[in-house]
């Protein structure tokens, strides 16, 4: 049914949705492998001998590698912090009903929408009262402000989907609710804990301003490293797409693995 | 029966989640609005006292506050029709029949924007944009444009990076509504008509309100909280071209050291995204 030409003109714009997506990355990675003088040539070449000079500078010399460590174990508690507190509670909100439900649903949402500024301000001054500027438990606890929304969602949404029957059946068995939560419904229900975990890490891994005005040093992310490379006359570019690239290279991965679950993560609360 | 079940159960298993959001999220508020009523800064901590609702006066006051508030709400009002007439047009690319393969490769590249870190999106623009060796010059012929440093091509460069990173989002939210709309009806559409805009109009458009809505709620908090991106690009500058709300405060609150003032523009900046996302809900979830 469809004539060559409209064959051919929707492959050219579907060529040109893929280029201006795909693009920036190509950009970034070419230009990571630039030493700086080849770097600040104007216009930009396009072949040049490419080197991983940055990245060892980067990883190395100006301690990239650490922060990157930083992300990952902040990443990584808080993700696990937000599943622990969180599916219990998505078991309640698929399973019980009590009052209140509504209104604590509305919370979560709530919190999905708050700007971060609005948290980060008093953060600060706790963190500084209680002397926990800088250091890692800080950014793993004020993550959970988004993380624990996010969990609570999807797995409350994949508790629902399993048929409740089997819950009764257990129950009948003298099995307590915990019980059933555990060996029953959370084993039918790890697809979308994995989505779950996987968007809270993107996020956590993500996240600059929390990581910019709570740590300085010792907790330092890697994404409040690369902002502090854009400091001074000189900028140092190739280094600062290397760190960019090395930033960016985990959640990628991670995001084409969950792709198809992305767009319902992503519009949490908001799609039914 | 569902939900018989005790109360000490059902707080067993609620209460850590509440608790840890009441922790990490209503406490810090509780202090922020403590701040908001004092002088308080970080300069001067030995000065800290009460001054009831100076603060709040100063931030309703103030031109800056007002200005950044009007230019987050001017980045909504042009990136999101971009936004949503783009991701509607991909939307519409993508639901044709045929080229399996390589609509499945446009597809996990839409993801890619989405899912970068909005710092890296800020690091590229600097580099991409940059005057001298910014590929973007090169690419619109040579052009010599200052980009990051006229307030005017500043915003277009904003506003180009939020288009980029989130016309995805807005295309796959549509694309699953489309793939909502039952064949038979679709298929019984085209044959009365053939006016694409009709289908769109009568047959497809139904099925892509509620994701409408989802975009305009969620891209609407996402300008209110939108810092990363910009703060790494622009700095908010030059002068306060770019400066949007949450730049605003955390330049007062951190740059400025005037948490007091800062907090209450953080709690007026809380009351405005409740308000809007009460109206949203209100309004919307009824017709949809």
């Amino acid at each position: 049914m469809t004539s060559t030409r409209s064959l051919w003109s929707q492959i050219a714009l579907l060529a040109i949705i893929i280029a201006i997506c795909v693009f920036p990355f190509y950009w970034m990675v070419t230009t990571s492998l630039k030493t700086q003088v080849v770097a600040l040539e104007a216009p930009p070449v396009w072949l040049f001998e490419p080197t991983l000079n940055n990245y060892r500078e980067a990883l190395f010399e100006d301690g990239v590698l650490r922060t990157l460590m930083n992300s990952l174990i902040i990443a990584v508690c808080t993700t696990l912090l937000a599943l622990i507190l969180g599916v219990p509670a998505a078991f309640a909100l698929a399973r019980f009903e009590f009052r209140g439900k509504k209104d604590l649903w509305f919370w979560f949402i709530t919190n999905r929408m708050v700007s971060p500024i609005v948290l980060a301000l008093p953060f600060f001054l706790i963190a500084r009262n209680l002397g926990l500027l800088d250091k890692h438990i800080t950014l793993i606890l004020i993550y959970l402000t988004f993380n624990l929304p996010i969990v609570i969602w999807i797995v409350t949404d994949q508790f629902r989907g399993i048929p409740y029957d089997l819950d009764e059946a257990a129950r009948l068995e003298g099995a307590s609710q915990f019980t059933i939560m555990r060996k029953i419904c959370l084993p039918l229900a790890m697809p979308g804990v994995a989505v779950s975990a996987i968007f809270s890490f993107i996020f956590s891994w993500n996240e600059l301003m929390f990581g910019l005005v709570l740590t300085r040093s010792e907790a330092k992310t890697a994404p409040a490293m690369a902002v502090s490379f854009m400091e001074g006359y000189n900028l140092p570019y190739g280094k600062i797409m290397a760190t960019s690239t090395l930033i960016v290279i985990p959640v990628l991965i991670f995001a084409l693995i969950a792709s198809k679950q992305l767009v319902r993560g992503l519009t949490m609360g908001a799609v039914k | 029966m569902r939900g018989q079940v005790p109360r000490k159960t059902i707080l067993s298993f609620i209460g850590p989640a509440v608790l840890g959001l009441a922790i990490v999220g209503i406490a810090p508020l509780l202090y922020a609005i403590w701040t908001s009523l004092h002088f308080y800064n970080l300069t001067q901590l030995r000065r800290v006292e009460f001054i009831g609702l100076q603060n709040y006066w100063d931030v309703l006051t103030d031109e800056a506050f007002w200005q950044a508030m009007s230019r987050t709400f001017f980045l909504l009002g042009t990136a999101l029709p971009l936004q949503i007439a783009l991701g509607l047009g991909i939307a519409l690319v993508l639901h044709q029949p045929g080229l399996t393969i390589l609509k499945t490769l446009a597809r996990l590249s839409l993801v890619l924007p989405m899912a970068t870190t909005y710092a890296v999106v800020g690091l590229l623009g600097q580099v991409m944009f940059n005057q001298k060796f910014g590929v973007v010059n090169q690419l619109m012929g040579g052009a010599d444009i200052n980009w990051i440093g006229d307030p005017q091509n500043a915003f277009v460069m904003i506003i180009f990076w939020d288009v980029w990173q989130w016309t995805p989002f807005v295309a796959l939210v549509l694309l699953a509504g489309l793939t909502m709309v039952p064949g038979e009806i679709e298929e019984a559409a085209r044959l009365e008509t053939k006016s694409k805009w009709t289908v769109l109009r009568y047959v497809q458009l139904p099925f892509l309100l509620p994701g409408l809505v989802a975009v305009l709620i969620l891209r609407t908090a996402d300008t209110l909280k939108l810092f990363d991106m910009v703060f790494t690009l622009t700095r908010g500058g030059p002068g306060a071209s770019t400066e949007f709300i949450s730049l605003l405060i955390q330049r007062v609150g951190f740059r400025a050291f005037d948490q007091g003032l800062a907090s209450a523009q953080a709690i007026i900046l809380l009351i405005v995204t409740i308000v809007l996302a009460q109206i949203y809900i209100r309004v919307f979830y009824k017709e949809v």
